[in-house]
């Protein structure tokens, strides 16, 4: 099983891999096909970002294993102009392109932990996580065994 | 061809047939407003089952399809948002509002001859 997958991204055309090769990790992974198409999306708004606002930059998608549970981070990181105001660019509606300013806040609520790191001169970092449920309810179904 | 075009009556159906760029969404939009232009179409039917997903773009660029479509006098009616797509869709907090959408074909073309025959009565 692969567990790191690079994509790089300089054109909207890199979407195209880069939701692929995301849907196709978590499924290796043992996500089920909504949670695939979840992480798939969100890859999508923070790959956009990086095409739009930043030129270029890369995706880095890694499957984690920790004692109790399953995980896929995504890292996408670019040298681009940065975010100045980073808790308004995470509400709904901003923008500084005219557009909705869905993309950050929207990929945040798909994802389990989101996190930005940003500089004007070193660029932006996006660290999206997405745990495995069946891990949730295994360890909830754990607990009322040990319980009863 | 990644995006198939096909005529029944007054109605374009576009199947799209893999995943698509950016790029190819908006490419389809200015195809899909030029052929009904040309064709005189009433309805439209977009097949997005191919799409990987269907982000903020993609929501986006359906909703000004269908704007521009009923601008140049056709309805628009999405088929083939899968389960999964569609729980993403909320999550993610898209508005749908603007998007007409059916389950299958047959209930697509159902659909639209209900809302142009709606339209034929208004004006008599
Ligand atoms: N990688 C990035 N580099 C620099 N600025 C960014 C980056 N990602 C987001 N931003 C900034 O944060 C703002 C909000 O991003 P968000 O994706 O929410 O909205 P948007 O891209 O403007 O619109 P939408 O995604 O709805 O098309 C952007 O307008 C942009 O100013
Ligand atoms: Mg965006």
């Amino acid at each position: 099983m692969r567990h790191e997958v690079r994509v790089p991204i300089s054109s909207d055309a890199d979407l195209v891999p880069a939701r692929a090769e995301g849907r196709a990790l978590a499924r290796e992974l043992g996500f089920s096909q909504t949670d695939a198409t979840l992480i798939a999306t969100a890859i999508s708004e923070i790959a956009r970002n990086i095409v739009v606002h930043a030129r270029s930059g890369e995706l880095v998608m890694t499957g984690i294993q920790q004692p109790h549970r399953y995980g896929l981070v995504i890292v996408a990181s670019d040298a681009g102009p940065g975010i100045p105001e980073i808790d308004t660019a995470l509400e709904r509606g901003h923008t500084s392109r005219r557009s909705l300013g869905l993309g950050l806040p929207g990929a945040r609520r798909l994802m389990d932990e989101f996190e930005v790191e940003t500089d004007a001169a070193k660029g932006t970092t996006v660290t999206m996580t997405k745990w495995r449920a069946r891990d949730e309810l295994e360890r909830l179904r754990a607990r009322r065994r040990e319980r009863a | 061809m990644s995006v198939a075009i096909l005529r029944q009556g007054d109605y374009l159906i576009a199947s799209i047939q893999v995943d698509l760029s950016d790029s190819q969404v908006l490419e389809l939009r200015d195809e899909l407003s030029e052929r009904i232009g040309r064709v005189r179409a009433r309805g439209l039917i977009i097949d997005v089952a191919a799409l990987d997903v269907i982000d903020s773009f993609v929501a986006r660029s359906l909703g000004s399809i269908a704007i521009t479509a009923r601008l140049r006098g056709a309805e628009t009616v999405i088929t083939g948002i899968e389960p999964d797509v569609a729980i993403a869709m909320v999550q993610f907090d898209l508005d749908l509002a603007p998007l007409r959408t059916a389950l299958d074909l047959d209930e697509a073309l159902s659909l639209l001859d209900r809302l142009t025959q709606g339209a034929g009565e208004d004006e008599a």
